[in-house]
């Protein structure tokens, strides 16, 4: 901190201000002359890019906000329609979305930067502590964000999640019915989810500046771990820190964007395309990949109470991390036991990470079990004990003295840190995905896609003949509810006119009303009507299916997938391969045995496919060569038409598909040369400080 | 800052800087884009908004219904002789927003007054059949229209507007 600000504004009216508000003294002095170590790496700029997140994400939270519904009935569609139906919305919810995994991403490195380089030490206690509590804000509100869309993996989340406070010993019940205002997880849990979810942000924007102010009273940490003495040591925020920021900011956005213009359900699980069904508990319930480690943890304890006390004191033994390293020398860059070890714990989180995603049973037990021991040992044996044997190389003088002493020749380890960071995040991310992997079922074949990569379009003709398709065998059974008659003349649909939505709507009957007379009737659909269901409900439903709920389609190709396997899933990233739920739907419906193989036990009412898990599935096989006649000349066989209509129900399930990769190719281009500008700027700015 | 070593490239230097902030700027300014769209009607809004029909025969001479198009409430008076006669009786230069009643209504259906029902003061709802013209009459602060929907006294500055209709038959509009 370089004390009361020297600042004085020339204007005449902001120095009338100034003199009653020093707010522009305190911003000058806080991000202008702001003495920064010149030392910083790129490591550094991952609090720059968490502030941005913040932003991010409580402006695109607010204006959710003003589109979603928090009821149990409501809230599920009412994100579908913000998806569908509002300017940009399924814009805002993938930045939300994809935004909420990013700023987990940079919290994680920013930790990790603190713990390499012992950015916790005396005199920065309060400032790690401060960073602790922000940390634990953000479990909470990430948590109780994914609750909001109600879908299944929300729903038995909440469920779980909350059930962990029942292992409280005397109260745990009673904390629980607190938490849920009900005998179960329902309506009054959302209604608070929803309220939180919107108040911690602006409870970690607080602490923020806590964190912030505590930051430049004791100043900037640096890679040296010596303090800034002299002048020559620092430089000022602006422009050197600011633009290196941007410029690592601007990287960043790089790679947000893959996942919000390319990659938007890569980091989901697709059963949350599934509405919240308390009945039924999907078959792997995994958190987001964020909370992985953790839920190891927590798994890997035998006894609940105990489970849950090691993982919440996986967190909080974080807190006392200046107490537990007592070494004098700040920087593990001149600590070469500590340097090997903390590569070690980072390799223990990213396979407890992994190992959160695994079926909590054999091998992955005994795994989990070891690494949580080391987890825990590495913060209350190993830093004790190393700050006591261990034999530090000499610190340099001072931060001046470092950058001399490495100009040229460090961007090296830079460059494949990186890499080895993105590879773990990848592992990290794709573990949830290989949780459902060998579920049963034989692994669908790729197929080719219009519709997939980044230039990806539909396909009109396979839409039109696939939406026949629909109508004439799956509507049946299946509904359609989210697609209304007016999305087929919508941009990026099948491609009819505004005439032709208009007379297909009108083929359907719509229940209308009531009346002047309080009755309801029957008329001719409309564009702004939705395709009727063929059942009232679902037990109407069940009770014409042998006891089976048909699925509503609208989302069914996001809805369904199977696990590509480790290291498919990482090279799905890069190809951007986002086609399991079709592959899989093509294959389910061509998937179809007369006969079992032998020794395949066939229930009663069931019928064998090769794609379905546990291959006996209660829909009878749909579709038969020449069922539906095509005006186009296609092929009417059975592979025609599982293709023609799962291509159609692509579109169902993600009508902005279009719009969203042309968007996003826009914005590459914008984001590169961006990012190369301010590259260059950086250098040009960065020239005077060597 | 900027100037320590500008003598040596001054042009590229600028550009650079220039260049990296427009950049900035455009990028800027086209995320507002969306931010601020979102906040316009969506798509199933404008979808609701569509054209309506209503039947006009359930309505007697001197009724009139309340219906709703848009969100907006829109009144369809069946007017009698006298009122169709007091709409027109009033010379139109004396009146605050001059309109003929004919150009308010449909030739050949000049019983049937068709307004947005919200009153151009403030946007409460006139009550039908009320006030001294016989037409209506705002109860927030005191505006009243005649039975032509036209304001006559009051803080109101302008008529009721008259609503997009067209008649499908004798008995049938279709408003919007
Ligand atoms: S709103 Fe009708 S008179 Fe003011």
């Amino acid at each position: 901190m370089s004390g009361p600000s020297d600042f004085q504004p020339t204007n005449p009216a902001l120095k009338w201000i100034e003199r009653r508000l020093p707010i522009m003294g305190l911003m000058h002095s806080s991000f202008v002359a702001y003495p920064t170590p010149r030392n910083l790496n790129y490591w550094w700029t991952f609090g720059a890019i968490l502030s941005l997140m913040l932003g991010v994400q409580i402006l695109t939270g607010v204006i959710l906000a003003m589109h979603y519904t928090p009821h149990a009935d409501m809230a599920f569609k009412s994100v579908e329609l913000i998806v569908r139906d509002v300017n940009y919305g399924w814009l805002l919810r993938n930045v939300h979305a994809a935004g909420a995994s990013m700023f987990f991403f940079a919290v994680y490195i920013h930790m990790f930067r603190g713990l390499y380089y012992g950015s916790y030490k005396e005199p920065r206690e309060v400032l790690w502590i401060l960073g602790v509590i922000i940390y634990l804000l953000m479990m909470a509100t990430g948590f109780m964000g994914y609750v909001l869309p109600w879908g299944q993996m929300s729903f038995w989340g909440a469920t779980v999640i909350t059930n962990l406070f029942s292992a409280v010993p005397y109260f745990g019940e009673s904390i629980v019915t607190l938490l849920w205002g009900g005998y179960a997880v329902g309506n009054p849990t959302l209604n608070r989810f929803f309220s939180l979810h919107y108040l911690l942000p602006f409870v970690i924007a607080g602490v923020v500046v806590l964190h912030v102010w505590a930051l430049h009273v004791a100043g900037q940490n640096n890679p040296a771990g010596v303090e800034a003495k002299t002048e020559k040591d620092t430089v000022p925020f602006t422009p050197y820190a600011t633009i290196k920021d941007m410029f690592g900011v601007s990287c960043f956005l790089l790679f947000y964007a893959w996942f919000i213009f390319y990659m938007p359900n890569y980091l989901g699980d697709p059963e949350n395309y599934i509405p919240a069904n308390p009945a039924v508990t999907p078959a792997h319930i995994v958190p987001e990949w964020y909370y992985l480690p953790f839920y190891a943890i927590l798994r890997s304890i035998p006894n609940k109470l105990a489970g849950v006390v090691a993982m919440f004191g996986a967190i909080v033994v974080l807190a006392f991390l200046p107490w537990l390293d007592n070494a004098k020398t700040r920087s593990s860059k001149y600590r070469p036991l500590a340097k090997q070890f903390f590569w070690v714990f980072v390799a223990v989180c990213i396979g407890l990470g992994y190992l959160g995603a695994q079926p909590p049973e054999g091998i992955y037990v005994i795994v989990g079990r070891i690494l949580t021991v080391l987890y825990f040992a590495y913060f209350l044996i190993l830093l004790p004990l190393l700050s006591r044997i261990e034999k530090p190389r000499p610190v340099p003088n001072s931060i001046a003295d470092d950058v001399l002493a490495k100009s040229g020749g460090k961007a090296a380890p830079m460059v494949s840190s990186v890499i080895a960071l993105m590879v773990a995040a990848g592992l990290l991310f794709g573990g949830a995905d290989s949780a459902r992997a060998a579920e049963g079922g034989t692994k669908p074949p790729a197929q080719k896609w219009s519709f997939s990569g980044p230039f990806g379009t539909f396909d009109r003709g396979a839409m039109q003949r696939g939406l026949k398709v629909y109508k004439e065998v799956c509507a049946a059974c299946h509904g359609l509810s989210f697609v209304a008659f007016r999305n087929l003349a919508e941009a990026g649909g099948p491609g009819y006119s505004v005439a032709q939505a208009q007379a297909f709507a009108s083929d359907y009957k719509v229940k209308d009303g009531p009346n002047d007379q309080g009755e309801m009737f029957e008329r001719p659909g409309r564009p702004a009507d939705y395709f009727p269901s063929p059942f009232p409900n679902e037990q109407a439903a069940r009770a014409a299916n042998g006891g089976a709920f048909p699925p509503d389609l609208s989302l069914i190709t996001k809805a369904r997938s199977y696990g590509r396997g480790f290291p498919q899933f990482l090279i799905d990233f890069f190809t951007q391969y986002q086609e399991q739920g079709p592959d899989y739907i093509v294959a389910l419906l061509q998937g179809y045995e007369d006969k079992p193989p032998a020794g395949f036990n066939l229930p009663e009412g069931s019928f064998y496919n090769n794609y379905f898990p546990g291959h006996a599935i209660k829909m009878p096989k749909p579709l038969s060569d020449g069922q539906v006649t095509y005006d186009d000349g296609s092929p009417a066989t059975v592979a025609q038409y599982a293709k023609d209509v799962t291509t159609f129900l692509m579109w169902a399930a993600e009508p902005h598909m279009e719009a969203r990769k042309a968007l996003g190719m826009q914005v590459f281009v914008f984001l590169i040369l961006l990012t190369v500008l301010l590259y260059f700027t950086k250098k040009k700015v960065w020239a005077n400080a060597h | 800052m900027t100037t320590a070593s500008s003598a040596d490239h001054p042009t590229r230097r600028d550009f650079l800087y220039v260049a990296t902030g427009a950049v900035a700027a455009v990028g800027a300014a086209a995320t507002v884009w969306p931010l601020v769209s979102q906040m316009n009607p969506d798509a199933s809004t404008i979808a609701a908004g569509a054209p309506i029909e209503v039947d006009l025969t359930p309505i007697a001479e001197g009724q009139d219904i309340k219906v709703f198009w848009r969100g907006k409430p829109i009144y369809i008076s069946h007017r009698t002789k006298k009122q169709i006669e007091e709409a027109r009786k009033v010379p139109v230069a004396s009146l605050p927003d001059p309109q003929s009643d004919e150009s308010r209504v449909k030739a050949g259906h000049d019983q049937w007054l068709v307004v947005v029902g919200i009153c151009t003061h403030l946007g409460c709802i006139p009550i039908a059949h009320e006030g001294a013209y016989d037409g209506f009459f705002c109860p927030c602060h005191g505006s009243v229209y005649d039975t032509s929907g036209r304001i006559r006294q009051g803080p109101a500055p302008s008529n009721l507007p008259v609503p997009p209709y067209t008649f499908v038959s004798d008995t049938k509009i279709q408003i919007g």
